[in-house]
């Protein structure tokens, strides 16, 4: 397990994909984590392998994968599985926290939930 | 191939061509070919998962929005301005609350504005004068692919004459796309933008700062930039999320305000937010022009109220102070934060939308919209605010958001008054 700071962000695959949000392709843009990656080393991780995101406000399991980003932070595209953990306090602005939130990341062998049961609904 | 003004983005690019029937694309970018192509659509109106006609789900609609004590109605950053018209009206007439998509996106340089003003220009602005291009915390090459080559980088003007009179920085917390296209990426911390923008502010007043790096920056690093941002011409911050969305929010985005007018005792410099959705701008505009205010508009009393800490969505929402929703061209289900779309579980919510997503698992009453700028017209502002009127390019069995809103708008009146 190591700490990290979250943060979430467009990507071309979430654009892309953002009005078939029901679509394995939009599952796919936004169901990951980009990890640094002497982190991802230290976690043990290997391409495929999931990990477990946790912050004060919620957890999520996401595919792991090693992205342009410093060590100690990760990266998740903005969407349902980022909303999960992201801070969810505005401070009186209306806007919630999507960036730099702190929390962890661990390997898992969870699987990663739909966008369905993410959602909890049929 | 027909030309078409691309409904994707805030760049609202006029200059596209779409061919309906071969679904080949001349000027597109990756987004806007992905906007025009045929995708899945919801098939008909729903009420409670049940086919019905556009009237019924109309009726129903109204039934919910007329019974309950706060509505709120959301979205509205990806429809045209005479839908979102009436949707202001509607929230007036309901007594309910009104808020857009920039709550959760460019709503805190709202804030900065009424406080500090907006040294800002068009994009045309841009693309023939700016010879220093700073972009802070957006990341245009995803988000707004066209922008470089249209209006800020590559973009050739008046007095810009090649890629080489302009100097171009990125400054954000990772290594973003856009980066790679930049004469300059200055790396820093998250949760930093507020420290380093003070100290940009400190430097270019010729004052010294103490410390040895600020935000991951070092105190040289910063000194340059400084110096080179007075040394400009005329200098344009675009700034993205990155600089809204994380710790300090809308002071982030004053301090900036305040560093830029502090450049302009030198030179010439704007600042100005990469909206995103094509148009977030009317979102905000036009219920500015109707009642005055930009977003988080409570009309419980009969007037209108602004209050971003009571009335924006997600406050509403984690209260648990809103009883039903209407949600137009929007999907908060996926957007939202979690504790926030749990409230939306409970509540009767309304959608209309020509697509089916997230928002549309929970929804009670579904109403499917023609897309504009493809099937349905109408105005809408760039995001330098430039009106566009966004074209129809094909006929459809899909009633267009002005259509269905008005409609709703009529059949409350005539219920409130009977
Ligand atoms: S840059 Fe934006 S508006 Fe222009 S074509 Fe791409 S998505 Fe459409």
């Amino acid at each position: 397990m190591i700490e990290v700071e979250i943060i979430s962000g467009r990507t071309i695959d979430q654009g892309k994909t953002v009005e078939e949000k029901l679509s394995d392709a939009y599952f796919k843009a936004v169901s990951y984590c980009e990890i640094n990656e002497e982190d991802f080393r230290k976690l043990g991780l290997k391409d495929g392998d999931r990990v477990k995101v946790k912050t004060e406000f919620g957890e999520v399991v996401v595919f792991a994968r090693v992205g342009e980003v410093p060590k100690g932070v990760v990266f998740i595209p903005m969407g349902p599985y980022a909303n999960q953990v992201i801070a969810d306090d505005t401070d009186g602005t209306g806007m919630p926290r999507f960036k730099g939130v702190r929390g962890t990341v661990e390997k898992t062998d969870e699987s990663v939930k739909s966008v369905k049961e993410l959602l909890g609904v049929e | 191939m027909a030309y078409a003004i691309c409904t994707f983005c805030g760049n609202v690019c006029d200059d596209v061509e779409f061919d309906v029937n071969t679904q080949k694309g001349k000027k597109l970018c990756a987004l806007g070919l992905a906007k025009f192509r045929e995708k899945e659509r919801i098939k008909s109106p729903m009420v409670d998962g049940k086919e019905v006609s556009y009237e019924e789900a109309i009726e129903k609609a109204v039934e919910i929005l007329v019974s309950a004590k706060k509505p709120l109605l959301y979205g509205w950053a990806s429809t045209v301005n005479e839908a979102i018209r009436y949707g202001v009206l509607l929230t007036e007439k309901v007594r309910g609350v009104y808020d857009q998509c920039a709550s959760v996106c460019h709503a805190p340089g709202t804030l900065a504005v009424i406080e500090e003003g907006i040294p800002g220009g068009s994009l045309g602005a841009v693309k023939n004068r700016a010879d220093m291009v700073i972009f802070w915390g957006s990341n245009p090459l995803e988000a707004h692919p066209r922008h470089p080559t249209r209006y800020s980088v590559m973009a050739k003007g008046f007095l810009i004459k090649n890629r080489k009179d302009r100097k171009v920085v990125v400054v954000d917390v990772r290594k973003t796309k856009s980066a790679s296209m930049a004469d300059k990426f200055i790396q820093i911390r998250p949760g930093y933008d507020y420290a380093i923008i003070s100290a940009l502010r400190a430097l270019a007043k010729g004052e010294d700062i103490e410390a040895d790096e600020v935000g991951g920056v070092p105190k040289e690093e910063l000194a340059e930039l400084a110096e080179e941002m007075k040394s400009a011409k005329y200098g344009v911050i675009f700034y993205g999320l990155g600089v809204t969305q994380s710790r300090g929010r809308d002071r982030n985005v004053e301090n900036a305000v305040k560093l830029i007018q502090l450049l302009n005792r030198y030179t010439r410099w704007i600042i100005w937010p990469m909206r995103g959705h094509y148009n977030v701008v009317g979102a905000g505009e036009v219920p500015a022009w109707e009642v005055g205010y930009q977003y988080g508009i409570d009309f419980s009393r009969g007037y209108p109220r602004f209050s971003p800490a009571e009335f924006s969505a997600v406050e509403m929402l984690l209260r648990r102070d809103c009883d039903a929703m209407l949600v137009v061209s929007s999907d908060p289900a996926a957007h939202f934060p979690r504790k926030a779309v749990e409230h939306m579980k409970k509540i009767p919510v309304i959608q209309i939308d020509p697509f089916p997503n997230m928002t549309t698992l929970l929804s009670n009453v579904v109403i499917p919209s023609a897309v504009a700028g493809i099937e349905a017209e109408g105005n809408v502002y760039r995001m330098d605010g430039i009106v566009l009127r966004v074209k129809k390019l094909v006929d459809s069995q899909y009633w267009s958001d002005e259509k269905i809103l008005h409609e709703m708008l009529k059949i409350v009146e005539e219920k409130l008054e009977g």
